[in-house]
């Protein structure tokens, strides 16, 4: 992170202040309620937190896939596109979401492993000949071109048989080859960026080693950014340079990954550390807990959305006023949190 | 033979259980083949203690629980339960109207907090129904006891008359779990109690399950895939592969000296919520075998890193190789296997691991290390 604020990488993917919020008839979901973050080439990001936070709606934002009846309300989603061998800077969240540019880089220079493995691959057609219409339709290659791309690209998931399996549908394979072919897919473009949402959470934890090992020696070799959403911790230990903690559609806490787990600021990323047990933790004692649950989507707290759950929660403040993501300190701008406990109320209401 | 631990007899012993499926093929429906879900599995658990079952999807584990309450009809072997210290029972063998005593005793905790309560009833009925069929008639007599086992769930007995689907999902385990102990029960089944739920709500789950075992004295038999919460819950644990027990022993030894191969991989492969304790991972080779055509000899030598010609014809023998420490491998009491105190830290030029490297034969495995050094300063 220190490298990102003198300068030195630029970053491929700028998230600044993403709203994307739903309109069913009973009432507005803020699924994302002002996200901002980003990451650079070569990098990975972690975006975490519980169920229904919005980590998926905040993929499919920027991938310009927001279904019916959401979208985009506000914020930025710069990215550098490359085109003619130069770099320029696009707003996705401006330009249209089936325009030529946006069909340019969905799929292609930002491409996305989705959360259900089974929606992903057409059930009726053998997986070769979907991975080849990936690849086809962003490269000049032709029929049998690309059949030789997509058992190149099988292969370097680590699938075994790659020809055979090109003839599979995805039924027939596990859940493990399933989500190497899904990851194969993905990287038939060679995206700068991958977004794997969930990549591993319905592995087993073996599997899980396999992909997540993966996905590392793939980012070696490629030098892409990867964003990670998950909700289990470990992975993102593991995985994450930077990391995004998301409560209720907003970004609580961001920083290098040492920060978040070994200097967390936000009372939500310190009780979520807490809760969860460690093979190094003491056995069968009580576990540090968080009061309540998540609230109904329908059902968001005044002011800052954890302030039900909080045990720091300061009367007046936090019930009354929304808090903004800001720098812990001036000086070292890596870590930023939002919080009453760290700045004061900046917005007009009382 | 008999196990006899501390407590007098154990509560439940577990002698050589067999579940085969068929498989079934064409119009005559002819028998094929089988799956070998559980194939001759032998455990016990001691009265007031928590035996965990871990392993891989699809290794047995909810059939093996499933057999336990006679869900479905074990293929061969025993099942003994003592509900008193000088009552027998072989599940196994039980006769309807026996089975319909001994489910007072054995409940079930089930994963999915959502599917398994229904929907059109209010929580008093869902969580006084087991005591109605029980012959509380009672309405009064119920709604009490109802009302008492709410509260001993952490829930507001004024809730009774709510319908499942205005609670959240860590409520919902709570009322699981309240329907589950309404008969006192000496031991709960627990399949994947917290595997369904938010983060900050399992940790709340898991203190009430600790905290019911420790009020009412119960014991637990623990499904689950988190081996960190496996080890947060368990005295003992066992570990399945493909429909067998490779290991089995105390919590504290099974997570720091395990003896089988595929224990170790798979406690390497748990990925720690510390980044400073990045480590090597054993990465296994390859799928689980099929239970339907297991390998030969030992089921886990295609993907094991110690496997000798021995492992390919011979099957290994579930053995005590020191007390209370059962495992099934040829090597056993050769190997120096590595337990999570002994991860090998991912990259040693980072120098910011605490873990000595212990085991010289952990392979280097193919993992880069994901720290881009910093080298601004
Ligand atoms: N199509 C939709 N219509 C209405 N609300 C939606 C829609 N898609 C998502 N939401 C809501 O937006 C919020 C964020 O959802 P999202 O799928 O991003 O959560 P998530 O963080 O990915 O959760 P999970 O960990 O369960 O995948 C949720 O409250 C969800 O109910
Ligand atoms: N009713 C059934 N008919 C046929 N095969 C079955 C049946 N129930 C289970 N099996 C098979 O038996 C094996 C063991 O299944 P089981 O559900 O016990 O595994 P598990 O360890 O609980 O897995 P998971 O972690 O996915 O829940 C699997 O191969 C499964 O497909
Ligand atoms: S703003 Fe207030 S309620 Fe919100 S996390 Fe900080 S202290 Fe808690
Ligand atoms: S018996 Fe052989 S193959 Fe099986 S676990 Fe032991 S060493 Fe490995
Ligand atoms: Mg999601
Ligand atoms: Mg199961």
């Amino acid at each position: 992170m220190a490298t990102l604020a003198a300068g030195k990488r630029r970053p491929l993917l700028r998230v600044h202040n993403l709203k994307t919020y739903f309109f069913p008839d009973e009432g507005t979901v803020r699924a994302v309620d002002g996200a901002s973050f980003e990451v650079c080439a070569g990098q990975t990001l972690g975006i975490v937190g519980e169920s229904g936070c919005g980590k998926s709606v905040t993929a499919r934002s920027i991938l310009r896939i927001v279904e019916h009846p959401g979208g985009i309300v506000e914020g930025e989603i710069r990215y550098l596109h490359r085109t003619d061998g130069r770099e320029v800077e696009l707003d996705l969240a401006q330009i249209s979401a089936d325009g030529p540019e946006m069909r340019q880089i969905r799929g292609g220079e930002i491409a996305m492993i989705f959360q259900e493995p089974m929606t992903s691959f057409s059930p009726v057609h053998p997986i070769g000949s979907q991975i080849v219409e990936a690849i086809r339709l962003h490269s000049p290659l032709g029929k049998r071109e690309a059949r030789e791309r997509a058992a190149d690209l099988l292969r370097q998931v680590g699938i075994s048989r790659a020809e055979a399996r090109l003839n599979e549908y995805a039924y027939q394979l596990s859940g493990g080859l399933r989500q190497r072919a899904m990851i194969a897919m993905a990287l038939s473009a060679e995206p700068r960026v991958l977004i794997a949402d969930e990549p591993t959470t319905a592995l087993d934890v073996t599997t899980q080693a396999q992909i997540l090992d993966l996905l590392r020696q793939l980012q070696t070799d490629l030098g892409m950014a990867i964003i990670l959403i998950t909700h289990n911790l470990g992975v993102v230990a593991e995985m994450c340079d930077t990391v995004v903690v998301m409560y209720l559609g907003r970004v609580v806490e961001e920083g290098s990954v040492d920060a978040i787990f070994h200097n967390p600021k936000h009372p939500y990323t310190r009780l979520l550390l807490q809760s969860i047990p460690s093979l190094y933790s003491e056995a069968r004692v009580p576990l540090p807990t968080i009061s309540g649950a998540i609230p109904h989507p329908y059902n968001r707290p005044e002011g800052c959305p954890f302030h039900d759950r909080c045990p720091q929660f300061i009367p007046g403040t936090c019930d009354r006023h929304v808090p903004e993501l800001q720098a812990l300190d001036e000086e070292k701008s890596d870590q930023l949190v939002s919080c009453f406990l760290y700045h004061e109320p900046t917005d007009e209401r009382a | 033979m008999t196990v006899e631990g501390p407590n007098g007899h154990p509560l439940l012993e577990v002698k050589r259980l067999k579940k085969y499926f068929p498989i079934r093929k064409g119009f005559m429906r002819r028998e094929v083949g089988a799956v070998r879900a559980v194939d001759d599995v032998s455990f016990h658990i001691n009265r007031g203690e928590t035996l965990s079952l871990v392993g891989e999807s699809g290794c047995g584990k909810t059939t093996t629980a499933r057999c336990i309450l006679r869900a479905v009809d074990p293929t061969d072997g025993q099942i003994l339960f003592r509900p008193t210290e000088d009552t027998v029972f072989d599940v196994a063998q039980s006769t309807r109207r026996e089975l319909r005593r001994l489910r007072r005793d054995m409940q079930m905790i089930f994963q999915d907090p959502f599917s398994s309560l229904n929907p059109r009833f209010p929580l008093l009925e869902i969580v006084g129904e087991p005591l109605l069929v029980n012959g509380m008639r009672s309405g009064r007599e119920r709604q009490e006891r109802v009302e008492e086992l709410l509260r001993l769930v952490g829930m507001r007995p004024e809730y009774m008359r709510r319908f499942p689907h205005a609670f959240s999902g860590g409520q919902r385990q709570r009322i699981g779990i309240a329907r589950a102990l309404a008969l006192n029960p000496t031991l709960v089944v627990a399949d994947e109690p917290v595997s369904a739920l938010d983060v900050s709500v399992q940790a709340q789950i898991l203190n009430l399950l600790l905290d019911l075992q420790q009020k009412l004295g119960l014991t637990y038999l623990f499904v689950a895939h988190d081996l960190s919460v496996v080890k947060h819950l368990s005295d003992r644990v066992a570990v399945m592969y493909v429909g067998r027990l490779v290991e089995m022993t105390d919590r504290e030894r099974l997570f720091n000296s395990p003896r089988h191969p595929y224990t170790e991989a798979l406690l390497s492969s748990v990925p720690e919520p510390d980044p400073r304790r990045r480590s090597q991972r054993i990465v296994l080779e390859g799928e689980v075998a099929n239970p339907a055509a297991p390998p030969s000899g030992c089921y886990f030598h295609p993907r094991c890193r110690y496997a000798q010609d021995v492992c390919r014809t011979d099957t290994p023998v579930w053995e005590e190789v020191a007390e209370g420490h059962w495992v099934a491998c040829h090597r056993a009491k050769e190997l120096e296997l590595a337990g999570v105190r002994d991860r090998l830290p991912m990259n040693t030029a980072a120098g910011n691991s605490t873990n000595p490297a212990t085991n010289a034969t952990l392979a280097a495995g193919s993992a880069t290390d994901g720290d881009a050094t910093d080298d601004s300063e």
